[in-house]
């Protein structure tokens, strides 16, 4: 288990201690902020491994902190948000966060967040060239994919999505990111292609997106790859 | 009639004493010729009352140079004449506003029968005065006999002189005291000799033309009968009202007929003073006919004038349809009136020809007169003049020339056909059919060209010799001659029916119109729909602009409609729709306060209650004059009656939303305080136990541990549920509608209640090749979350709850059923209504009340529907069925 030093910005003292608690008991070490001001300028001196930002401050909008980081820091950043802020939260994930978690969260799923943000963090841990996730094998290489032993014939298109998702297991992939890649940045806003692919995809993986075993749909942001990953993701 | 013999005031007399409370005392010093020293009595009454310590202000005076005028006025506190601007004239009027302002107990006000500058609040002085009286200043002023509107025409016939500022009667009445200001005539021309009424130059013409000796006589005589008659007035007022029994006069009343005679205004004039001596109401009655539709304008503006200026002196106007002639429609009507004396104008002089043809309505009312007693007014009007016109010709138009000869020509050649075939066929009715075929088509005008084309073509190509206009045949001379006449009458005839029937179409299409304008405003149900029925239904049914102003909340009035839109009036006219707000009087202009104005305001008022005002405006007066006040009566009727029931219903639905709020507000009280404190409870008591854990075994830390966080994310959905319904309530909520896999959705919740879940398996059946749906993915979500959370938490552990979906043409019906206890009938729409709980006892875990309502916001904000069913035959088992629009494939981009 990586430890890392993570930053909390979150004006509510009580939501601190109880993450400060969290994340110790994994192994981490917590740094602690109150408002937006001492949120950057404790990014800037003690340089954290991740920042869990909640996106409603004090003395600024979390969105702003979050502009403001990504003009010299590259850190995940996980965005706490609430239920009734949609709007925000995606406008949190186009300005460059990695992930959400919506209030009240259990430790589990934070902690879940927490590790597959810090996964790239580590060098050791590059992508490799082959996922095994559940009864899936899928071999960059070859552009080959095998479900429990047999193949699965995928177009290019089609291998490179479950290519991008499964490589960020555990992780929010947004519905731009995937049109921006494989589509192009100019088919940012058609998500109406994506919705058919990603039907087709799940129709040769055979999962079910009413019950899914290995996309799940994240309402109105885009999607999470959950087969064998952590327990308390992938567990429907 | 039998004398009055209750010992009781007269409720009549009490209530006009009772107008007078609070009002200004009216005292007028009236006299028979200028000069005669009424401005200087009144200074002096004045003086006297400002040595007793009355605040006596002298508002305007008109010294007229008069140098002991001028003495007399010096110590009197004066009050500053306004400037006015008229035609690049500098003029001072008096400053009504400033008085008003002033408010002293007394104020002297000169020359009751001026006229003020154009763009005063007021047309005439006396209409000042009336309201310095409202406003309980009490007033002195002068008044020459000869501005008297009743007397106006008889000083006229004495002096030669016609004044043109006229003074109604009933501003007499008005007087709590007159005094008589007399002076014999021959002091009165010593006086003017003396210069002391005019310069010296101006006097000598002046005695000239108005101060004869002979004049000034019967003008005293006149005025000295005047206050005599209102002091007799007085008498019989003071008797009435302190129930002195008397020889009371029987309580009769005086028609006056107004038709388009010449001696119209005599009449009216004659009635008013035969009214007022023998102190009976009276009634001013038009009469309409058939034969009226055929008036042109002028004549009708004539009449409608004639009965403004009854109405202006205190008659009752009536109009009334005559069904056979008019005499006997004026008497029947002045039979069921109580009327004892009719008084007609003198008709106008009419041919021998019309005289035959029509009706003489004062020869038929004579001789049918029985018991009434009938006065004929002769003085004739000498703004009229006495010849009737014909009906008018139409102008003709290029079309109707062009008829005229194309329908002679066919009837020559009808005719050469006609002779060829029988030759003895009389020709003449050919052409005959012509003209009447032009006049009922054309009018008048193209008749009589056919006429005449008709006669002369016959003459030429049908009368031997043929084809010359001579004629040889004595017979044939006849013949022609009749054809002629015949021709002309029955073209006029036919052209008068056609007009008859225009005119009968306009009077149906405006009954038309008025129907459709009560239906109209009767449908609409919304303030703004109503506002908007009312001005384009005026201004359509009377061919004018038409505005509406009502109240705001903070009472000013303010343009609340126009057709065509507008949305600013220019001071005048501010202040026009001020008045009549505030007095409840129409005003602007046409009417007697700010007639400047551009636009005519009538108060939509009940006894109890004003509404608003509204207003219309024409490009020309005439059409103003000559709106038909029945019509305009019938309007603001509907209007009122529109704007009462709006409000009514305003007034109940106020009072059903101020008690559905009360309902609410308890309802959320209960609510909070019970399902935001019970899981507090737990928590805080579990949390408790776990911060002093020795002692507690493992697994009951770990069962403590699990019910902080159940009951936890159950007060997390509560407060969930209240910003939602927060946020449905104040149309915050906007959906960002888009192509949705319903699957997706599904797969999106069951992950997130996996929890829930554990202890009622979700089967979901969704075919395939199921469309995407219209819908928010994350509305949505919580849609399902809600229902699917509440089946789990009204069937019994381990059942199972099923989803499905299958699409129903351009819908997509989605299926939630549980095996639970269900719901009864009645209670199936009410369970969307906000904090309504099915009464299921004890064992069941309450919910909250506002999860389905919230379903039910989101769904509809969606354009989709929801409702409940029971899933099995025999009632048990909850199905809630919702339905939503399947996602149209062209909206793809």
């Amino acid at each position: 288990m990586t430890a890392a030093r993570i930053l909390v910005i979150d004006d509510e003292a009580p939501i601190r201690r109880f993450l400060r608690v969290a994340l110790e008991s994994d192994g981490h070490s917590v740094l602690e902020a109150a408002t937006a001001r001492e949120g950057l300028l404790a990014a800037a001196r003690e340089t954290p491994a991740m920042l869990i930002l909640d996106l409603g401050l004090p003395d600024a909008d979390g969105l702003s902190v979050l502009r403001d980081l990504r003009g010299w820091s590259a850190m995940p950043v996980l965005i706490l948000s609430v239920r009734s802020d949609e709007a925000g939260k995606v406008a949190a994930l186009d300005a460059g966060a990695q992930d959400y978690v919506v209030k009240p969260f259990s430790v589990k799923e934070l902690l879940a967040r927490v590790r597959s943000l810090l996964r790239d963090r580590n060098p050791t841990e590059a992508v490799p060239a082959v996922i095994d996730a559940g009864d899936l094998r899928i071999d960059a290489a070859l552009h080959h994919v095998t479900q429990a032993g047999t193949a699965l014939h995928l177009t290019r298109r089609e291998f490179d999505m479950l290519w991008m998702l499964a490589s960020n297991s555990g992780r929010l992939v947004t519905q731009s990111m995937i049109l921006s890649t494989l589509w192009g940045p100019a088919h940012v806003e058609d998500s109406q292609y994506l919705r058919v692919f990603i039907r087709q995809l799940r129709a040769k993986l055979g999962d079910d997106a009413s019950n899914p075993r290995y996309i799940v749909t994240e309402p109105g942001v885009g999607y999470r790859f959950i087969a064998g990953n952590d327990a308390s993701l992938g567990d429907g | 009639m039998k004398p009055v013999a209750d010992p009781r005031p007269s409720p009549a007399a009490l209530l006009e004493r009772a107008n007078r409370e609070g009002r200004g005392r009216l005292k007028i010093f009236i006299g028979a010729a200028p000069g005669v020293g009424k401005t200087w009595a009144m200074l002096d009454d004045g003086h006297r009352e400002w040595a007793k310590g009355v605040d006596v202000v002298a508002a305007v005076i008109e010294t007229h140079g008069r140098a002991e005028t001028e003495a007399k006025l010096a110590d009197l506190p004066l009050l500053p004449r306004k400037p006015v601007l008229y035609k690049n004239r500098a003029l001072t009027e008096m400053d009504l506003d400033a008085l008003l302002a002033r408010h002293p107990t007394l104020a002297l006000i000169d020359e009751l029968a001026h006229t003020n500058a154009e763009g005063g609040r007021h047309e005439k002085r006396w209409q000042d005065v009336a309201e310095v009286l409202a406003a309980g200043i009490d007033v002195y002023t002068t008044l020459n006999i000869q501005h008297i509107e009743t007397l106006n025409e008889t000083v006229a016939r004495i002096t030669g002189v016609r004044v043109r500022e006229t003074v109604p009667d009933q501003v007499l009445e008005l007087a709590d005291e007159i005094e008589l200001i007399d002076l014999p005539p021959d002091e009165l021309l010593e006086r003017l000799k003396a210069g002391k009424i005019y310069p010296q130059d101006q006097a000598a013409r002046a005695i000239n033309s108005f101060f004869i000796k002979g004049n000034l006589t019967a003008l005293r005589e006149l005025a000295m009968r005047t206050a005599a008659d209102r002091v007799d007035a007085q008498l019989r007022e003071h008797m009435a009202a302190n129930a002195i029994e008397g020889p009371w006069p029987t309580q009769e009343r005086i028609l006056v007929c107004l038709n388009d005679s010449p001696a119209a205004r005599e009449a009216i004039r004659v009635a008013k003073r035969s009214a007022d001596r023998a102190r009976a109401d009276w009634i001013a009655v038009n009469v309409t006919s058939a034969r009226q539709h055929d008036f042109g304008e002028a004549q009708r503006d004539r009449i409608s004038t004639a009965l403004r200026l009854a109405e202006r002196l205190g008659a009752e106007v009536a109009t009334i349809e005559a069904e056979q002639d008019t005499a006997s429609a004026i008497l029947s009507y002045a039979r069921a009136r109580n009327v004892r004396r009719i008084i007609v104008g003198y008709p106008r002089r009419r041919s021998v020809l019309t005289r035959w043809l029509h009706e003489d309505v004062v020869q038929n009312l004579m001789r049918r007169a029985g018991s009434f007693e009938i006065t004929v007014a002769s003085q004739l009007d000498a703004q009229l003049d006495p010849t009737r016109t014909l009906t008018p010709l139409q102008r003709p138009t290029r079309r109707g020339l062009i008829e005229a000869a194309g329908i002679t020509v066919l009837a020559n050649a009808a005719a050469v056909l006609a002779d060829n075939l029988f030759p003895v066929a009389s020709l003449s009715l050919i052409f005959m059919t012509a003209v009447i075929i032009v006049a009922s088509r054309q009018g008048n005008f193209p008749a009589i060209v056919a006429s005449i084309l008709g006669f002369f073509s016959f003459d030429f190509f049908f009368v031997d010799p043929r084809f010359d206009f001579t004629i040889t045949d004595r017979s044939e001379v006849l013949t022609l001659g009749l054809f002629l006449v015949a021709s002309l009458i029955t073209g006029n005839l036919a052209a008068r029916l056609r007009h008859r029937a225009t005119v009968q179409a306009e009077i149906s299409e405006r009954t038309n119109k008025l129907y459709d304008f009560s239906r109209k405003v009767a449908a609409a149900s919304q303030k703004d729909d109503l506002i908007w029925a009312v001005v384009s239904h005026v201004a359509v049914t009377l061919r004018c602009e038409s505005l509406l102003l009502m109240p705001n909340a903070s009472e000013t009035l303010q343009i609340v409609g126009g057709f065509p839109p507008e949305d600013q009036l220019d001071v005048r006219d501010q202040m026009a729709a001020q008045y009549t707000w505030d007095k409840g009087e129409a005003a602007g202009r046409g009417s007697n306060t700010l007639p400047t104005a551009r636009w005519y305001f009538m108060p939509l008022k009940t006894t109890t209650r004003r509404f608003g005002v509204l207003g219309i405006a024409f490009d020309d007066d005439g059409a103003l004059l000559r709106l038909d006040p029945r019509l305009m009566e019938a309007l603001s009727d509907q209007i009122v009656l529109a704007l009462e029931r709006l409000g009514l219903t305003e007034d109940l639905a106020a009072t059903r939303l101020a008690t559905e709020t009360e309902r609410l507000r308890s309802a959320l009280l209960s609510s909070v305080s019970h399902d935001l404190r019970t899981p507090l409870v737990t928590i805080i008591g579990a949390a408790g136990s776990l911060t002093d854990p020795e002692g507690l075994p493992e697994a009951s830390r770990r069962e403590l541990a699990e019910l902080i966080r159940e009951e936890g994310e159950r007060l997390d959905r509560y407060v969930q549920n209240l910003l939602d319904m927060t946020r449905l309530g104040h149309g915050a909520l906007r959906p960002k509608l888009s192509a949705v896999d319903l699957a997706e959705v599904v797969g999106s919740a069951r992950h997130r209640m996996r929890a829930i879940l554990r202890l009622h398996p979700l089967t979901t059946d969704l075919p395939e090749t199921l469309p995407p749906v219209q819908a928010d993915p994350v509305l949505l979500e919580q849609v399902l979350f809600n229902i699917i959370d509440n089946a789990v938490k009204y069937s019994p552990e381990g059942s199972e709850i099923s989803l499905s979906a299958k699409t129903n043409g351009s819908l997509l019906t989605l299926t939630i059923a549980d095996s639970g206890p269900g719901i009864p009938l009645e209670d199936r729409d009410r369970i969307f209504e906000m904090f309504y709980r099915v009464e299921g006892g004890d064992r069941q875990r309450a919910g909250t009340g506002l999860g389905l309502a919230i379903c039910k916001g989101l769904i509809e904000s969606m354009g989709g529907s929801i409702r409940a069913e029971a899933t099995w035959p025999n009632g048990t088992g909850t199905r809630i069925v919702m339905t939503l629009q399947i996602h149209a494939p062209a909206a793809i981009t």
